[in-house]
């Protein structure tokens, strides 16, 4: 069975997380024009790689970012949003 | 018979001939030059030989022939879609596949079997009549069924699904039919060989040579493992590779890549005529020619650039096989794959010229790739020799997210194969 840290509940079975795609940061919609908002709405950076992407464990609603290979599947940190301030 | 094999075998030479030449290298220059030889990218280089006349052709692929998506789909092949653009298109299609064994001279086992979609819930079934309608709109044989049609047409399911998903009627699309896959790339892959196109396996596109004409980059030549290729026309054709062939014109789309995962059964005796597909519980299976249950689901649910198989969704499509066929238990899983399916946003592949001039794209594919294999021929081999989007592939251009106009066909694709 496939495994995710989830930052509050710990590790858990894949199958109860759902994956809400990369982090992004949308343009300024007062300045951001047709063409740059239909490019944040619908193109993504399809390539394989690592990526940061927003999770969420479903039994106990929790959203938070993972760092994960989308070529090998392979899931490393994992935290909450935003991410905590060294002390 | 025995004779003559006989003969052949101590032969020292092997006369008969192969289905496709084997070039030692490439040319310098070829007018076209099609990256990624599965069942779409030949299909197009058959018809620019056969129909345009272009013959100075390579077909290009990293791998093997019909090794990607070509060779690891459910066979499945229908029209009863949803918009009126995805109607036309399959529908064209469909006609091409009745003849496509006459037009090889190669047996694909092209079996029409019909198509049910069940429906469980009310929803589905006014998703059903929505689509019966536009299908009938355009001479499409597709219809309506109650529950009790549904059981006396499959009487071997389980109407009520294991007791919480029953059947209340299905979407019946009589010219729903299944082919042998590997058989249509091969058939493609003879035809354009036998006109001249240059079939090159083991060669990977490295790099996409662009000049800048002022009004926008235009294509000059592809960089391979193999050497540098002159050329002005680029047809892609590389279902999950896309993203990987994009960025090489540095072009952005909204295809994300994931892995949609298939499984068979172990042969046994035949059962199951018509083709099955329930979105509800995630199932489409068919029967084929040898016995075995070919059967897939949904796509796995997260973007992934891998063909790995898991152990869930076995588990998971072989429950719901058993809700609906409960004396299944004791079958066997002979085998599980998984293909990298290119996924658009509206469900709808994307099709045509693109602002790099040069370069035309047949992608999108998602999970319905198969079945429009010779209409994206057809069509592409049209765009990429005039230089102009065939008017069936009008609805499924590479501008269409820029102006907010999508193909809404997520209501008949998703695990409608």
């Amino acid at each position: 069975m496939k495994l995710m840290t989830c930052p509050i509940n710990g590790p858990r079975a894949i199958s109860e997380f759902i994956c809400g795609g990369e982090l992004r940061a949308p343009p300024d919609p007062q300045a951001a024009d047709d063409a740059l908002w239909a490019d944040y709405v619908f193109n993504r950076d399809s390539l394989p790689g690592v990526k940061q992407e927003w999770w969420c464990h479903t039994p106990s609603g929790v959203w938070f970012i993972a760092e994960r290979d989308t070529a090998t599947d392979t899931i490393g940190r994992t935290y909450l949003y935003p991410p905590a301030m060294p002390a | 018979m025995p004779a003559r094999l006989l003969k052949f075998a101590l032969s020292r030479r092997h006369p008969e001939p192969r289905m496709f030449t084997q070039h030692d290298r490439l040319e310098s220059s070829y007018d076209v030059v099609i990256i990624g030889a599965g069942g779409h990218g030949l299909a197009a280089a058959y018809y620019l030989t056969r129909d345009h006349g272009i013959r100075n052709i390579a077909v290009l692929d990293k791998g093997y022939l019909g090794g990607g998506n070509t060779g690891r789909n459910t066979t499945i092949i229908r029209s009863n879609y949803l918009t009126p653009e995805g109607v036309q298109f399959y529908d064209e299609s469909v006609r091409l596949w009745q003849n496509l064994s006459q037009d090889f001279d190669l047996n694909l086992f092209y079996s029409t079997r019909g198509h049910f979609t069940l429906a469980h819930t009310d929803a589905a079934m006014r998703t059903m009549r929505w689509r019966a309608e536009v299908n009938k709109h355009f001479h499409i044989d597709s219809e309506v069924l109650d529950s009790q049609a549904v059981h006396e047409a499959i009487p071997s399911m389980d109407m009520s699904c294991g007791g919480h998903a029953p059947v209340l009627g299905a979407l019946y699309h009589a010219p729903g039919a299944i082919a042998r896959h590997d058989a249509v790339a091969w058939g493609y892959g003879r035809g354009a060989d036998r006109r001249g196109a240059q079939i090159h396996q083991n060669t990977e596109v490295l790099g996409i040579d662009l000049e800048d004409t002022g009004s926008g980059p235009r294509v000059i030549g592809v960089r391979t493992n193999r050497g540098r290729i002159a050329t002005r026309k680029v047809l892609c054709a590389v279902a999950g590779h896309t993203p990987r062939l994009l960025q090489m014109v540095a072009l952005r789309s909204p295809i994300t890549i994931h892995p949609l995962q298939a499984m068979v059964s172990e042969p046994v005796k035949p059962w199951l005529d018509p083709i099955i597909v329930s979105a509800s519980l995630h199932v489409y299976v068919s029967q084929s020619a040898r016995g075995e249950l070919v059967m897939g689901a949904s796509l796995d649910p997260y973007e992934l650039h891998s063909t790995r198989s898991t152990l869930d969704f076995t588990e998971s499509l072989s429950a719901h096989m058993l809700e609906m066929f409960p004396f299944l238990s004791d079958v066997k899983i002979n085998r599980q794959w998984a293909g990298m399916a290119d996924m658009t946003p509206d469900f709808a592949p994307i099709m045509g010229l693109t602002p790099v001039q040069g370069f035309y794209l047949d992608s999108g594919w998602g999970t319905w790739g198969f079945k429009a294999t010779p209409v994206c021929g057809k069509t592409m081999s049209h765009t990429v020799a005039r230089d102009q989007a065939h008017p069936l592939i009008h609805g499924f251009g590479f501008d269409r997210f820029a102006h907010y106009a999508l193909t809404g066909e997520k209501g008949a694709a998703s695990v409608g194969h």
